[in-house]
């Protein structure tokens, strides 16, 4: 069933296949390189013990719609993995064999993605099986779980021969906080709609956003353009802002000062310009659902403007010098390489695949709102190393500026609405399907609601770019010396709560 | 008086370097004593040991300290002339600190942590290539001059009248190069680092804790100040007065220091295997010198 980002489908409509046509139509799905599945996910039914509707969307940039594929399995069938055949599909059936106990025959990884592996006999989540060898001349190397950085926790165990990495391992789950779960708990909207902020903190307007056009498209509300505006310019705001940030990291990582102090400065008045608008550094409460408490006024547009005035001209100067520095270039070339083949293999999104030839935009390929009509073309590097990834945020920091500029024209001419007769609380339709994908700073977000008969939320399913993306880490790094690992991170920024949520 | 000229230029120099990476950052920065009031700091707190490191742990620090001032003891400057000085000295010296460096290495891996068995290893193939630019350098000014001492060697490094100062040159660059490998700066480790992987002598010592830590932070600003002493004999041998010496030798201290500050904020780190090419490339160097004088 072909479904497009933003719409509601009624559970009435969906066609359940048997899991072997489920099976073989995933497959068939993802054999073409321009989809990608945008989230994996099992609901329990809870008329019936051990039953299980499993729900697969898989996004298509080509034809610009979401495939929606559905099947009812029961947890004690013996169920043919699908990550045998597409890797990038690993992480969701390992989320469902961790929480239902559903067994994905030939799994070639089938280790616990947030807990312990032996949690329901009280596990501790130190104890993970992680891939051993048996070596004199090679040696393990475990880093965390408490970052060096005091950031998020995270643990990394390297095998290395000498300074050469050759295998890494990523647990990850340390910061999980059971926040799909909450979603369903907490009613209120402004409950939600906090701790959709909440899910990553460097990407609230991103996960913010996705979860507004979830609620609002549930409730069958349509969002006025002005209100999209706004919040595109919000979302590429944020982009900005953490690009120039991330930067700065990089630097630090080489050990170029003069870069970390100069783009470090350059993040500030970004980040103090979302204050301005809305109160908080970090976009909170500015995306709300149904409305906005703060305004985008002429006089923002116009701060806007000179903010960027300013921060412009030293921008590309610093980035110009830093990608004509030698020592800076020796660091950064050939450094933590993803093939182009790799990132399809495993389903790379966002920055990361851009950086190795794969143009993976929702902006373009499912825009919502302002993004349909602006116009804008995502940047693609084919390189796919460290360098590729630095000079992607460059650029797309200029191209978000333009963009902003072209928003901000578009929403003085647009007429704002009256949007007080909007709904004030959670107001769903029941038994619902409702999808939705933004593309934030980081890559794709996608977060997907089912309501049950009273059109209450029966199941929250969130899903990060990080998700994707941290295997891509693992696999760039191979081959790479031991003293290149945290260049290559910061190069990938990925997030562990968004990951463990 | 040669040794405590030495140890008044150590209390100051990581000063004037952390002072001027802050000014090329556009910050104020810390007072140029900062480094010192750490270390006074440390000095009076006690000392953390993990539980499964043995009695090796304990001195190596104590020991590395001692090296320091052993090596300076037969270090001159300029008329003061040093405290001891021998025929051959300059091989004492080498060792001395070649002795420290030894202890701290089997301290960091007396810990069993991955991260210090890293950090050792790089930093003993880096000492072990640095060692040969170092002795070639010094034996060519020897064989230049006709004696083995460092007193003598400075005393008469300007017998052959202007051409001198090209060697001195080069000397001073490669020495300048020596003093930032073995005192883990820039371009080859990055002393500012949190992370353990691309650390090299910082992540040997995050076991070491209160007194141990500010002798080993000690350690390492006399070993700045004493490779800089070299590179001042180097320059004020012919001068005749000795405050003139005085002058000129905190001089060449500051310039130094200055010298690494900026070094460490215009450029990134090198990559960790192009390390090794960039120490050889010093011995080159030294040899540069040693067919000049042939």
């Amino acid at each position: 069933m072909k479904v497009t980002n933003n719409q509601v489908i009624r559970l009435a409509d969906i066609e359940f296949l048997s899991y072997d046509n489920f099976f073989s139509n995933v497959n068939e799905a993802l054999n073409h390189d321009e989809a990608h599945c945008v989230h994996y996910f099992a609901k329990p039914n809870p008329d019936r013990d051990g039953e299980f509707s499993l729900f697969c969307l898989i996004a298509n940039d080509a034809h610009h719609d979401i495939d929606l594929l559905a099947s009812v399995i029961n947890k004690r069938d013996e169920l043919q993995s699908l990550t045998a055949q597409h890797l990038c599909l690993h992480p969701f059936e390992r989320e469902m064999h961790e929480l239902y106990d559903i067994c994905f025959v030939g799994h070639p990884w089938l280790k616990p993605l947030r807990y312990s592996h032996d949690r329901k006999a009280g596990g501790d989540i130190y104890d993970y099986p992680f891939y051993e060898i048996d070596s004199e001349e090679l040696h393990r190397v475990g880093v965390g779980p408490i970052h060096a950085g005091i950031i998020e926790p995270g643990h990394f165990r390297f095998i290395c021969e000498g300074e050469k990495i050759l295998h890494l391992e990523i647990q990850l789950g340390w910061q999980h906080r059971g926040i799909e779960n909450l979603f369903v708990e907490k009613k209120k909207l402004l409950q939600r709609a906090t701790l959709s902020e909440n899910i990553a903190g460097d990407t609230v307007v991103g996960h913010a956003t996705a979860f507004a056009h979830i609620a609002e498209s549930l409730a069958g509300w349509n969002t006025p353009e002005w209100l999209e505006i706004e919040r595109a310019i919000a979302l590429e705001q944020e982009r900005i802002a953490v690009h120039t940030g991330d930067l700065s990291g990089i630097c630090t990582d080489v050990a170029y000062q003069l870069g970390n102090a100069v783009f470090g400065r350059l993040r500030t008045p970004m980040i103090n310009y979302m204050q301005k608008w809305c109160g908080s550094r970090f976009a909170k409460s500015l995306i709300r659902p149904f409305k906005t408490n703060f305004i985008f006024t002429e006089q923002l547009a116009e701060e806007w403007q000179n903010t960027i005035d300013k921060y412009k001209p030293d921008f590309v100067e610093m980035a110009e010098q830093m990608f004509d520095l030698p020592s800076v270039l020796s660091r950064i070339e050939r450094t933590g390489i993803v093939t182009k083949e790799n990132a399809l293999n495993i389903g790379l999104v966002g920055m990361p695949a851009k950086s190795s030839g794969l143009l993976r935009d929702t902006r373009k390929s499912h825009p919502w709102g302002a993004y349909k009509d602006v116009d804008f073309q995502p940047i693609v590097k084919t390189s796919g190393d460290v360098y590729a990834r630095a000079r992607m945020r460059y650029e797309e920091v200029l191209a978000s500026i333009e963009l902003i500029q072209r928003l901000i024209a578009q929403r003085k001419e647009t007429v704002m609405t009256d949007i007080s007769d909007a709904p004030r609380t959670w107001s769903a339709q029941p038994e619902s399907l409702a999808i939705s994908l933004t593309e934030g700073w980081r890559g794709e977000i996608c977060h997907v609601a089912i309501t049950d008969k009273e059109g209450e939320l029966a199941l929250y399913k969130i899903k990060d770019p990080s998700m994707h993306n941290w295997l891509g880490l693992a696999l760039a790094v191979r081959g790479n010396g031991i003293s290149d690992f945290p260049i290559c991170n910061k190069s990938f920024d990925l997030s562990y709560c968004g990951h463990d949520l | 008086m040669s040794f405590i000229l030495i140890l008044l230029a150590s209390f100051f120099f990581t000063g004037i370097v952390i002072r001027v990476k802050s000014i090329a950052q556009g910050r104020k920065g810390p007072s140029l004593w900062q480094p010192m009031y750490d270390i006074w700091k440390l000095l009076h707190k006690g000392s953390v040991y993990s539980n499964v490191s043995s009695w090796i742990f304990k001195v190596a620090p104590t020991i590395y300290f001692a090296t320091v001032i052993v090596a300076m003891l037969v270090v001159p400057v300029g008329l003061f002339g040093s405290v001891i000085g021998f025929s051959g000295d300059f091989i004492f010296f080498a060792y001395a600190l070649a002795l420290g460096k030894f202890f701290t290495i089997i301290g960091a891996l007396d810990t069993a942590s991955s991260f210090e068995g890293m950090g050792s290893a790089r930093e003993a193939l880096f000492s072990m290539l640095v060692e040969p630019a170092f002795f070639i350098l010094i034996g060519s000014l020897g064989l230049l001059t006709g004696y083995t001492s460092f007193s003598d060697i400075f005393a008469a490094f300007h017998i052959t009248g202007e051409v001198s100062y090209a060697y001195a040159a080069i000397a001073a660059f490669v020495l300048l190069m020596i003093c930032m490998i073995e005192n883990s700066r820039m371009p080859v480790d990055d002393p500012k680092t949190h992370l353990e992987l691309t650390m090299i002598h910082e992540v040997m010592v995050l076991d070491n804790s209160g007194v141990d830590m500010g002798l080993i932070h000690q350690a390492t600003n006399m070993k700045f100040a004493l490779y800089t002493t070299l590179i001042a004999g180097l320059f004020i041998g012919n001068v005749e007065t000795w405050w003139m010496q005085t002058i000129l030798f905190f001089g060449i201290q500051v310039i130094s220091a200055m010298c690494v500050g900026l070094i460490e904020s215009f450029m990134a780190r090198y990559r960790m295997i192009h390390n090794a090419q960039f120490i050889l490339v010093l011995s080159s160097l030294a040899l540069l010198i040693f067919f000049g004088i042939k």
